[in-house]
């Protein structure tokens, strides 16, 4: 295909993508060096009957001018990475010179709305992958044993928790699981505590969101791997059983080998997914006990002031993040194309 | 196909039997949980006195004479007009598959067909964008958004919902395409035909799987997108997805949390039946990806 026709035939996609992906990214990172101006304040001296007196007013008329003149605000540099809301340089080297102990110091760090975030997005993204994996593999494998008739009913209810919007999926769970509902009264039943209730602890809020989590993304690793284990060679299953293979050890040696490419590519994506974590947040209506990395941003840039310095600074912080776990893909496709060509 | 020497001793057959039954009722109970009880209201769904009310409807019954009421559904649809935000969600998603099929196909044809180097890294580029959350982009457009007066109506939502959702389609789009034979369009570039005669003759008529496929993907993500719509649209151009999230702000201090619950049933259905009729393509997408790669 020659330069021109390839140019006129990705121009659309292309066009839609670097307006409304590339550029806006670019004023992201502009945006988060940059601060909103500060009022301009006005000194006026008021003479009474009882003397004069010196106030300060904000000038509203000069502080609009200078806002409409400037939208961006002014160019603060780093600070914005800097302050409380973000990485706190000044707050972490206190807590850090103060400390009574590393567990001290930890829960000091803990109380700063960056911090407590992306304690909570590492733990889900790094407890939520793995035991996904698991989960969707021994579905897969189950489902595999079953009657060809039986196949097509189990894959449809199984795909349901995953094609469901987030926040419907998450709703659904949180209702049950109040503690009035079906599911919250058989967990307070269980643990025999009539007061449990799973929204007002926060290591039980943080269980909840996993299990949703898992819930969630385990059905597609069980498409993917079941997908797998239809190309699974049986000459080679045979071969194991002929040399004596329990089915554990073929489960284990012949089975799961085969699968590994397939888990690599669950593992990336999903960590890549649950890293943004951020509606069953706001489903489960958590946020007291957990917030993530976007669930900050989202808050930044809702209600009446919207934010945009902060929600960029957290947003190129984020982007920055998924950089690193994408790292493994972009070096694996690289891989891919220089062994094609 | 199985031969006797692959047949599960009993325990071990009934053990995964009972394995995928569990994993069954784990995946669908709580939707139909959810179903039966929107039909209740908030004294059954959500029962202190006892959890079997939720299945009988007792309150229900007390209130309104039979043991299913449809009062969640009528206060979600006429009084909360829901029926807004579900207009909205269909016009939306309608122009976000339509738009980003139409522009999808040809860039991903193009790539399939350009040995070019620079097709690559327009895919890695592509891939990359797919990565970013797109929570991360919204507060990009705001600025510029309100700057030219756009902000709020559903055109901006359906025209960045295509661009986000671009990255994705290229890809699917792009290894479909490989998989068509390139002599067949060559072929008619030999006969004569233009690069896009030979598109619009040869590959048009054979690449319905994979669009629908992919169109598929597109519909889901525009429907379940929750951030783009929430930030960009005003109130009353809301979808389904943030009118739900609003609805938890404003019934839950009403008392009316039937009417979330309606509306998050009205929400689920139209995803059942796309499941029904479409499960072997949702399927087939998902694992195109990873086979491949």
């Amino acid at each position: 295909m020659k330069h021109r026709t390839f140019f006129w035939f990705f121009l659309p996609t292309g066009l839609a993508m670097l307006l409304f992906i590339a550029l806006p990214l670019v004023s992201v990172i502009i945006q988060s060096t940059h601060a909103p101006h500060e009022a301009v304040f006005r000194t006026v001296e008021n003479c009474g009957p009882f003397g004069c007196v010196e106030e300060t007013t904000i000038d509203q008329e000069a502080t609009r001018a200078i806002r409409d003149a400037e939208p961006l605000g002014r160019f603060v540099g780093l600070d914005i990475y800097l302050d409380r809301g973000h990485l706190a340089a000044q707050e972490v080297g206190e807590a850090w010179a103060n400390r009574e102990s590393i567990g001290d110091f930890l829960s000091r760090l803990g109380n700063l709305p960056f911090y407590r975030a992306m304690a909570f997005t590492l733990t889900y993204t790094f407890t939520v992958t793995p035991l996904l994996i698991v989960l969707g593999l021994m579905i897969a494998l189950a489902v595999n044993t079953v009657t060809q008739r039986l196949k097509g009913f189990i894959i449809f209810f199984s795909l349901l928790p995953m094609i469901v919007t987030p926040l419907v999926g998450s709703l659904i769970l949180f209702w049950m699981l109040d503690s009035r509902g079906v599911l919250g009264t058989f967990i307070q039943w269980a643990a025999n505590d009539p007061d449990l209730s799973l929204k007002a602890s926060t290591p039980l809020t943080w269980a909840m969101l996993i299990v949703y989590g898992i819930w969630s993304s385990a059905p597609f690793a069980f498409v993917v791997f079941y997908a797998g284990l239809q190309t699974l060679p049986q000459d080679q299953i045979e071969a194991a059983q002929i040399d004596g293979a329990t089915r554990w050890q073929q489960v284990k040696y012949v089975i799961v080998p085969h699968l590994m490419p397939l888990v690599t590519f669950v593992a990336l994506i999903q960590l890549m997914d649950n890293f943004r974590v951020l509606e069953p947040i706001i489903g489960f209506n958590a946020q007291a006990h957990a917030t993530s990395l976007s669930w900050i941003i989202l808050n930044d840039l809702g209600g009446e002031t919207r934010q945009l310095s902060a929600a960029s600074a957290t947003s190129v912080m984020t982007i920055l993040g998924v950089a690193i776990l994408l790292t493994p893909v972009l070096i694996r496709t690289w891989r891919d194309f220089r062994s094609k060509t | 196909m199985a031969s006797k020497a692959q047949r599960a001793p009993l325990g071990l057959r009934l053990a995964t039997g009972g394995f995928v039954v569990v994993w069954l009722i784990l995946a669908a109970f709580p939707f139909l949980w959810t179903l039966w009880g929107s039909f209740k209201v908030e004294l059954d769904f959500f029962s202190i006195a006892d959890w079997t009310n939720a299945l009988t409807g007792e309150n229900t019954e007390k209130v309104y004479g039979t043991p299913f009421t449809g009062a969640g559904y009528r206060g979600a649809w006429v009084q909360e007009e829901f029926w807004r935000a579900v207009i909205n969600t269909f016009v939306v998603c309608f122009f976000v598959v339509c738009t980003s099929l139409t522009i999808g196909t040809l860039g991903g044809y193009a790539l399939s067909r350009s040995g070019f180097r620079y097709t690559f890294w327009l895919l890695i580029i592509a891939l990359i964008f797919r990565a970013m959350p797109p929570v991360t982009l919204v507060s990009g457009y705001l600025l510029p958004f309100f700057e030219w007066n756009v902000w709020g109506i559903l055109p901006t939502a359906i025209i960045v919902l295509v661009a986000i959702n671009q990255p994705f389609t290229l890809w699917m789009l792009h290894s479909f395409f490989q998989n068509i034979p390139k002599e067949l369009d060559e072929s008619a570039k030999v006969d004569g035909c233009t690069q896009f005669q030979a598109f619009r003759h040869v590959i048009v008529p054979v690449m319905w799987p994979g669009v629908i496929t992919t169109g598929l993907f597109s519909f889901l993500l525009a429907y379940n997108d929750f951030v783009v719509t929430a930030m960009l649209l005003s109130e009353s151009n809301r979808t389904m997805i943030p009118e739900i999230a609003a609805f938890l702000g404003t019934t839950q201090t009403e008392g009316n949390v039937m009417f979330a619950v309606a509306a998050v049933v009205s929400a689920t259905a139209p995803l059942f039946v796309l499941v029904m009729f479409f499960q072997r393509q949702i399927v087939s997408g998902l694992t195109a990806g990873a086979v491949k790669g």
